[in-house]
């Protein structure tokens, strides 16, 4: 008969052992390991979304350059997204002006966190020579507070690499 | 009736080298009447000034440069935009600049004003206060069973300028393109005004980066015509060896990044090796790698050293080594071939009706660069074509020659002085044309007595190359966009001021 063996199965308690606890020390130093393997492994790596927030496209050549053979910045783990979503940095250029202000803070909304800021060349700095005009606010800070800031008209691929690569290792 | 005959029927401004002509109500309409049946006359630029709408042409006959003005009425002009379609997009910006409304105008809606600012007509002799809200993008609309819209920006893929492009598309073909700008505006042309040239100066260095010897010297020269003032035969020497470097350093980054927008890396790496060398000399040789600030009123910033001239030449070597080789990896390629020819053909009705300059012009046959008002050219190659691989060919034939160029200059670099100091004393006016890698650069500005700018404006080439690459897109696929927009490489900064 079917239900007897049923109805006993359903009281009767598992032969199976119970289930192991492990001791939370093993537990954390295993997970501690892990992580610092993977930032060892995959940690050394920034994926960057360039906003121009009113720039006079400068800065853009001189960050394009960071792409050609002679900088190749892919090797120090950096490379350019085209999406905020992707991005760990957002690398802003050009004096913040009033018609690029919501696009910025869009696309700082949509940046997952953490999110690195930082603020490339002299207008993204405090708005450079553009300071005061009535279609400017200002630098980045007017409405986002960057983390780092790399001064220069326009900075060079040498000097951006720099402040980039110090953020790949203050995060490894 | 020609319409150079309405222009000498007017009165006489003082502007050097080119005086300007200023026409009552009347004969500005027999102007628009004569610039309908006369296409002699191609349109540069129209700006404003409180109270005054100028316009610049250019005959490429002759060749010459005509500025006419006319008084603004009631806050009005007759609009030029039905006779020459490219006044369309100044028109829509002399209204959210300096209120001025183009009567009859074939597009009424804002270009640079999207409600952002705390003021309206900044430039305006009294502007009002407004408070910033965003106002809606209105865009022309296109019909269709299966047309669909794709909504492109501000903000780019890739490490460009923001704008907004706004597609209409069936399928995978583009059936309407409008590009809308603005987003970079940064008040330029009211930080010019109230300071002096060699001051403000600065501002024309930086309306496009890309272009900053090109923009910095059609100021320069513009100031120094309005001061009466003549830069020194080795200032004069420099300023051409700079400008040269940037149509080269240029040319060689947009022949690059066609070839990439066809996914074709190895020649953007190659032209991207040989830009970098030149950059990397030119810093040696000017201090700076784009030669940002080197090009003043009066003259250039500072000498270039028997090192720098060395450094210099062994780039060029590079470069003139480099730019046959480049040449043969894009003929052959039959992939990157398939994806140029016949992309983003620009119709020969719209190269007659908009005269836009530069590489787009040239490239489509039309036989014009800035040097030739000078005398330093006499003819300039163009190419037939007026498609993408067109317009790359006129940049590799451009390369060539400004690194000839160059060498000539070097050769016979003379001695001398590098600044003069500009005069002042009577309100003069100045206009100058130069052109940058792009096209004509034009910069006219007004000085009061005390030789501080009263108006000025700034004209980048782009301002024509935007409205043709809305028309050389139709009928492609959305695909080649970024490939034919790179082909053309206008300016946002530029035009946005």
């Amino acid at each position: 008969m079917l239900w007897p063996r049923l109805a006993r199965n359903l009281l009767r308690p598992p032969v199976t052992d119970a289930p192991v606890v492990p001791l939370p020390e093993v537990v954390a130093a295993l997970r501690e390991r892990m992580e610092a393997a993977s930032m060892r492994r995959l940690g050394r790596s920034l994926a960057i979304r360039q906003v121009d927030a009113g720039s006079c496209n400068g800065c853009e050549l001189e960050i394009n350059a960071l792409q050609n053979v002679a900088h190749d910045l892919e090797r120090f783990g950096l490379r350019f997204v085209a999406s905020p979503r992707h991005a760990d940095v957002l690398l802003v250029t050009g004096p913040l002006t009033r018609n690029m202000a919501e696009a910025l803070l869009r696309a700082r909304a949509a940046t997952p966190e953490p999110v690195w800021i930082v603020a490339a060349g002299d207008c993204a700095v405090d708005g450079g020579v553009f300071k005061g005009s009535y279609a400017v606010l200002g630098g980045v800070e007017a409405v986002l507070m960057p983390d780092l800031i790399i001064p220069g008209c326009p900075p060079s691929p040498t000097e951006l690499l720099e402040g980039l690569v110090a953020l790949v290792e203050a995060n490894a | 009736m020609r319409a150079a005959k309405v222009l000498e029927s007017g009165v006489i401004a003082p502007c050097m080298p080119w005086p300007r002509t200023v026409l009552d109500a009347a004969a500005w309409l027999r102007l628009r009447e004569a610039l309908a049946s006369d296409p002699s006359l191609d349109l540069l630029a129209l700006w404003g000034e409180p109270g005054f709408v100028h316009a610049a042409f250019l005959d490429i006959a002759a060749p010459r440069l005509w500025l006419a003005s006319t008084a603004v009425e009631g806050g009005r002009v007759p609009a030029l935009s039905p006779v020459r379609p490219g006044a369309a997009l100044f028109e829509r910006a002399l209204h959210d600049l300096w209120g001025i409304t183009a009567e009859g105008a074939v597009d009424a809606r804002p270009w640079l004003d999207h409600g952002r600012w705390p003021v309206r007509a900044p430039l305006s002799p009294r502007p009002l206060s407004h408070s910033p809200a965003a106002d809606p993008m209105e865009f022309l609309p296109a019909e269709g069973a299966g047309v669909h819209q794709i909504p492109v920006g501000p903000i780019h893929a890739g490490i460009i300028e923001p704008g907004h492009f706004r597609f209409h598309v069936q399928g995978e073909t583009i059936v309407r393109l409008e590009a809308r700008l603005g987003w970079t505006h940064k008040g330029t042309l009211s930080l010019l005004q109230g300071k002096s040239p060699r001051v403000a100066a600065r501002f024309a260095a930086r309306l496009s980066g890309d272009s900053t010897v090109a923009h910095s010297l059609a100021f320069a020269r513009a100031a120094e015509a309005a001061s009466g003032a003549e830069a020194p035969p080795r200032a004069t020497a420099l300023r051409a060896v700079m400008l040269e470097l940037e149509r080269l350093h240029n040319h060689l980054n947009d022949m690059g990044f066609i070839a990439n927008d066809a996914a074709f890396a190895p020649l953007h790496a190659e032209a991207g090796l040989l830009r970098e060398a030149l950059l990397r000399a030119q810093h040696q040789a000017f201090g700076h790698r784009l030669m940002m600030d080197r090009v003043v009123p009066g003259g250039v910033a500072m000498d270039l050293s028997p090192e720098g001239q060395a450094a210099i030449e062994a780039a060029l070597a590079g470069a003139a080594a480099g730019l046959p080789r480049l040449l043969r990896m894009y003929e052959g390629h039959a992939s990157l071939q398939d994806r140029v020819l016949a992309t983003g053909l620009l119709p020969p009705a719209l190269v007659a009706a908009f005269a836009p300059g530069g590489v787009v012009g040239r490239a489509a046959g039309r036989a014009f660069d800035a040097r030739m008002l000078t005398g330093e050219m006499a003819d300039c190659p163009t190419q037939p074509g007026a498609d993408v691989d067109a317009r790359w060919r006129q940049r590799h034939a451009e390369a060539l020659a400004a690194i000839a160029r160059v060498r000539t200059l070097l050769a016979g670099l003379p001695p001398g002085p590098l600044t003069v100091s500009l005069g002042h004393g009577e309100a003069r006016e100045g206009v100058a044309l130069v052109e940058g890698f792009r096209g004509e650069c034009l910069a006219w500005l007004a000085l009061d007595e005390g030789g501080l700018i009263r108006a000025a404006f700034l004209r980048d080439p782009s301002w024509l190359h935007w409205p043709l690459l809305e028309a050389a897109v139709i009928g492609n696929i959305v695909a080649d966009f970024p490939l034919i927009n790179k082909s053309f490489n206008a300016s946002y900064s530029g035009v946005d001021l």
